[in-house]
């Protein structure tokens, strides 16, 4: 094996092989860091290039986008609150605030790193897998995915922050809003009000754009000011080194738990995020996590990349795609003429070999490029973020639109991003309700399949067994350390009334019972899951608006960020919500047009010249952007009474 | 031809020019150059139509007079249902927007579901492009052929991972159907290939694959003695009949497999349901479609390309893991293939939507 592996790096290492790998690595590095685009947008743009090359420059141009992709998606995330792709979602919580504090470059650099070592150890052991995969894979069945599915789930205990009941019913809330669409059991459209759109479920980018980047975007609007409080990017660059050297067994447990989940196909990547977070709250002792914890980033960001290594696992030798940009990184391998499959362990070793050398090498070079580029474009954090902010709304709502160009796909992000605003303010932890959300299908899916499977042995089962103990272990843990805090601590902010908050207490509420509503019009299989959720939801969900209206002490469950003066809130909410209504008008394009020059003059206060200045380049940008990706921007109600020129249909 | 061998006399001149003017125009008379043409994939990118198209996309480019840009633009949503719509609401007779369809499009059509806004006789195929796919169960079932049938009908636990009650794996169901087993159609697969991962891990007993999955994924296999192949599913010949699959010539097809196992030949609703799916699913699934209202010329320049482009040496050899061995046509053979995989006679359809509701409790909309 050791000489089939040099062989393999020989073959690679060729000057055009890897002028290839570094195209792949730059395309990778753009796709990356414009935020809300993520790696699947890169890989359809190099599809159309592949086509020609010999296999192996083919291989290092698509795995080289693959590995960077990881890497460069944390510039937004952590500059900007921006998820980079849903898959850097959790990087946020603790970058995002290290920024702020005028750690920008500590955070990047220890992130950089991180990254980069996550995607070596998940290349290791990809090499390592190759020999046991197959056996491995095939011993989880079903009922194991569904334990597997309740790990993830049992995260949101030390995912709720200081609220648990506010932890669980935000989990339920996502649950709920997954079992929108057809019942995996018996294809029922549930809760899909009659529509197309909503019959394919929501769509996972536009929720984490919608419950992230929104809230952070309007409160760093009313701030004014810079996304960096001190307006310095902070000398930490060699801080973060010294933060890895630190922190490296951390490092190396999340590399290796992110690369081992992220083979597990059908467990979604987002998941293994948060479980890989939640591992990191659970047993690092003394942790500030969700305020700017760098070891919060150390922890998801070595895991994502590994996490890549690992999905070339089931992609790779089952030809099953372990998420998305998985399935496109497959369709890239058919048009290259490699079939996915037993092959590849068998007589096509070499190519496996030269997927995982070039993982290796690109995940070196896309580090070094970030590292290269970063001081320039840390230095966002020290403009004033008003000139920012129109840029920000625009590609948050171009990374809703841009898989189908779908008008929906905006109202969704309104819809959502209300929801997240209130979350937000009401401290109402949001990762669960992302867990939830992304954990509905595969559960309610694995325990049907797994009941049809296995019956009544699905309990007895050794897998199950074990994954269960494990389950139990998280809990106990989670909840040791929630005494240890001692969680039950009033908030700092209450707020002037709780009759806000208790108000906003209510959605759930009424989310469940339609919920319950809705699972009564189905077949006891297309039913019971979303009612078992409202059913077991709804109690708690009527406790907390009960407890803030009713009871003297609130406890942790009273929170309000606003104290006070509540109007830049619906200022800067209204500012959005005109964008949007204003697309659903005059589609998309015209609207950001308009958007950035009402913006820039009136809440920014620019001069004519600087506004339609900033406004013709983001424009022009983002119509230079749509034309490469062949995407068309959402159209409004003008676009179908009058015929206009491209590109404003 | 005469005409211009003779020396150019007036007479001749004159019936050369009323040649030119009487002939009818080839598809040199036909240039696209400069324009861009958009080729509307109802599906996300990189799935299995998408790379489809991909595939063909630098020939088409290539061959079509005036080498345009052709560019394919995916609107995925509704299952394929989102995307046949808009181009049916957008597309003009002008040859700048072509469509790829897939069963995943027909079937709705076909099924007659109301969220359905297109209509195959709105549109002109221009190229179809066949598939195939195979059976195999466990070794554990004693069973190597259609004279076990019996063994066969008589298991119990016999599990299959269908994507859904109305997807492609209608045609497992009905064979299934057809051949009395007794199989327990368990739903929510995301893919084929989670259907071939439940079959080895022993969950499923039973399964089917497309072609290409077949021979990459269940080969190894059956070499290993842990799969049994049962008959592929067959393609249809210049008749119209439906014959061995060319990718395993050594197994029956589905009817041969039937009549053997029943001693009868195929008949009745529920084969004339089997045929018609099986058709837009599998022997003719995917077809490169235009506006009917295009002029001759286009459609003609389009047919030639793809001619060409079969033709090349470069997709001769680089087709397999994409097409594998089936016969992509144009012309004739394209249009009795469209004709066959996009009507359904009134009882057939009531017939299928009668079966979904009494095999699967589940009401088309």
């Amino acid at each position: 094996m050791i000489d089939a592996l040099l062989s393999a790096l020989v073959a690679l290492t060729s000057p055009d092989r890897m002028a290839y790998m570094a195209l792949g690595v730059l395309i990778g590095y753009a796709i990356g860091v414009l935020p809300a685009l993520g790696g699947l947008a890169g890989l359809s743009l190099v599809l159309p290039f592949i086509y020609g090359l010999d296999q192996t420059s083919a291989l290092a141009m698509l795995v080289g986008l693959v590995a960077v992709a990881a890497t460069a998606d944390t510039f937004s995330s952590i500059l900007m609150g921006i998820p980079g792709s849903s898959a850097s979602q959790a990087t946020i919580l603790d970058g995002f605030p290290m920024a702020r504090r005028g750690e920008a470059a500590r955070a990047l650099s220890a992130s950089f790193l991180a990254s980069m070592i996550g995607g070596l150890v998940g290349a290791a052991i990809l090499t390592g897998a190759v020999l046991v995969a197959r056996p491995l894979i095939l011993a989880l069945g079903t009922a194991e995915l569904f334990m597997l599915a309740l790990l993830g789930l049992s995260m949101v205990g030390v995912l709720s922050g200081s609220s648990f009941a506010k932890g669980l019913v935000a989990c339920g809330l996502g649950l709920a809003l997954g079992t929108i669409g057809a019942a995996p059991a018996t294809a029922e459209a549930r809760l899909d009000f009659g529509t197309l759109y909503l019959s394919d479920g929501l769509h996972l980018p536009v929720l984490v754009l919608a419950i992230f980047a929104l809230p952070e975007i309007v409160d760093l609007a009313r701030g004014g000011g810079t996304i960096s409080r001190t307006a310095e990017l902070g000398r930490g660059w060699m801080a973060g080194v010294r933060d890895i050297m630190r922190h490296w067994w951390l490092l190396l447990r999340c590399s290796s738990l992110g690369s081992v989940l992220g083979a597990i196909p059908g467990l979604g990547g987002s998941v293994t995020d948060w479980i890989v977070y939640g591992h990191a709250i659970q047993t690092e002792k003394n942790g500030q996590f969700g305020k700017g914890d760098v070891r919060g980033v150390i922890a998801v960001e070595s895991s994502n990349n590994a996490r890549e290594g690992g999905a070339l696992v089931p992609t790779l030798f089952f030809g099953i795609p372990a998420s998305g940009s998985m399935a496109v990184f497959l369709g890239g391998l058919t048009l290259i003429g490699i079939e996915a499959g037993p092959a590849l362990i068998g007589e096509r070793l070499d190519l496996t070999y030269a997927i995982i050398w070039s993982l290796a090498i690109a995940n070196v070079m896309g580090t070094a490029l970030c590292f290269a580029t970063s001081p320039l474009i840390a230095r966002l954090t020290t403009v004033r973020f008003g000139l920012i902010a129109p840029f920000m709304v625009v590609v948050v709502c171009f990374g809703a639109f841009n898989t189908n160009g779908d008008l929906a796909d905006l109202l969704l992000l309104l819809a959502v991003g209300l929801l997240g605003m209130f979350m937000r303010r009401f401290g109402w932890p949001r990762p669960p309700f992302v867990v939830g959300f992304v954990l509905a299908e595969p559960m309610e899916t694995y325990l049907y399949q797994a009941v049809q499977f296995y019956g009544s042995g699905f309990a007895s089962r050794p897998g199950v067994l074990i994954i269960g103990a494990l389950i139990l272990g998280c809990i106990a843990l989670g909840l040791r350390q929630r005494k240890l805090a001692d969680k039950d601590e009033e908030s700092t902010k209450q707020g002037a009334s709780a009759r806000p908050q208790a108000l906003f207490a209510l959605v759930p509420v009424v989310i469940f019972a339609a919920l319950a509503l809705d699972a009564a019009r189905h077949s006891f299989l297309g039913a019971v899951f979303p009612f078992t959720i409202a059913a077991l939801m709804l109690p708690v969900a009527l406790y907390i608006p009960a407890r803030l209206a009713f009871a003297k002490n609130t406890g942790a469950l009273r929170h309000d960020a606003e104290e006070g003066e509540t109007r830049g809130f619906w200022t800067y909410l209204g500012w959005f919500a005109a964008l949007i209504l204003g697309s659903v008008l005059v589609g998309f394009l015209l609207a950001s047009i308009l958007f950035f020059l009402a913006f820039l003059r009136v809440s920014a206060r620019c001069s004519w010249q600087l506004t339609i200045t900033l406004a013709v380049v983001a424009n022009a940008a983002l119509v230079g952007v749509a034309q490469f990706m062949t995407l068309d921007f959402p159209p409004g109600l003008l676009q179908s009474v009058v015929e206009l020129p491209w590109p404003f249909r | 031809m005469s005409i211009l061998n003779r020396p150019a006399g007036r007479r001749t001149l004159l019936g050369a020019a009323g040649a030119a003017i009487l002939a009818p125009r080839g598809a040199s008379a036909q240039n696209f150059a400069g324009r861009t043409i958009e080729w509307v994939i109802p599906f996300a990118v990189g799935g299995g139509s998408d790379v489809w198209a991909r595939f063909h996309q630098p020939f088409l480019q290539a061959h079509l007079p005036g080498e345009p840009t052709v560019v394919i633009r995916n609107i995925a949503g509704g299952g394929g249902i989102n995307g046949s719509n808009q181009f049916a609401a957008r597309a003009r007779p002008d040859g700048n927007m072509i469509f790829g369809t897939s069963g995943s499009t027909q079937f709705p059509f076909l099924l007659g579901d109301s969220r359905v806004r297109y209509d195959y006789n709105d549109w002109s195929p221009i190229m179809a492009s066949p598939t195939g796919g195979a059976m195999y169960i466990r070794p554990e079932l004693g069973v190597a052929g259609p004279q076990d049938i019996a063994k066969l009908r008589a298991a119990t636990g016999l599990r299959f991972g269908s994507q859904g009650p109305t997807s492609l794996d209608m045609v497992p169901a009905l064979a299934f159907e057809l051949l009395g087993l007794d199989v327990q159609v368990v739903m929510g697969m995301q893919g084929r290939g989670q259907g071939r991962l439940a079959f080895e891990r022993g969950e499923t007993p039973i399964d089917y694959q497309t072609s290409s999955a077949f021979l990459s994924q269940v080969m190894p296999l059956v070499r290993e003695g842990r799969a049994v192949p049962l008959c592929s599913w067959g393609v249809l010949d210049d008749a119209g009949e439906i014959v061995r699959d060319p990718s395993f010539p050594q197994l029956p097809s589905f009817p041969e497999f039937l009549e053997a196992a029943t001693g009868q030949k195929p008949s009745g609703p529920a084969w004339e349901a089997w045929r018609t799916l099986f058709i837009a699913g599998f022997a003719a699934q995917k077809f490169v479609c235009v506006p009917k209202a295009t002029p001759a010329p286009i459609q003609g320049a389009f047919r030639a390309a793809f001619d060409r482009t079969f033709a090349h040496p470069d997709y001769r050899e680089k087709r397999g893991p994409v097409i594998g061995d089936y016969r992509e046509v144009t012309g004739e053979p394209c249009a009795r293939a469209y004709a066959a995989a996009t009507q359904i006679s009134p009882e057939v359809r009531a017939w299928c939507r009668d079966w979904l509701r009494r095999r699967f409790n589940y009401s088309i909309g």
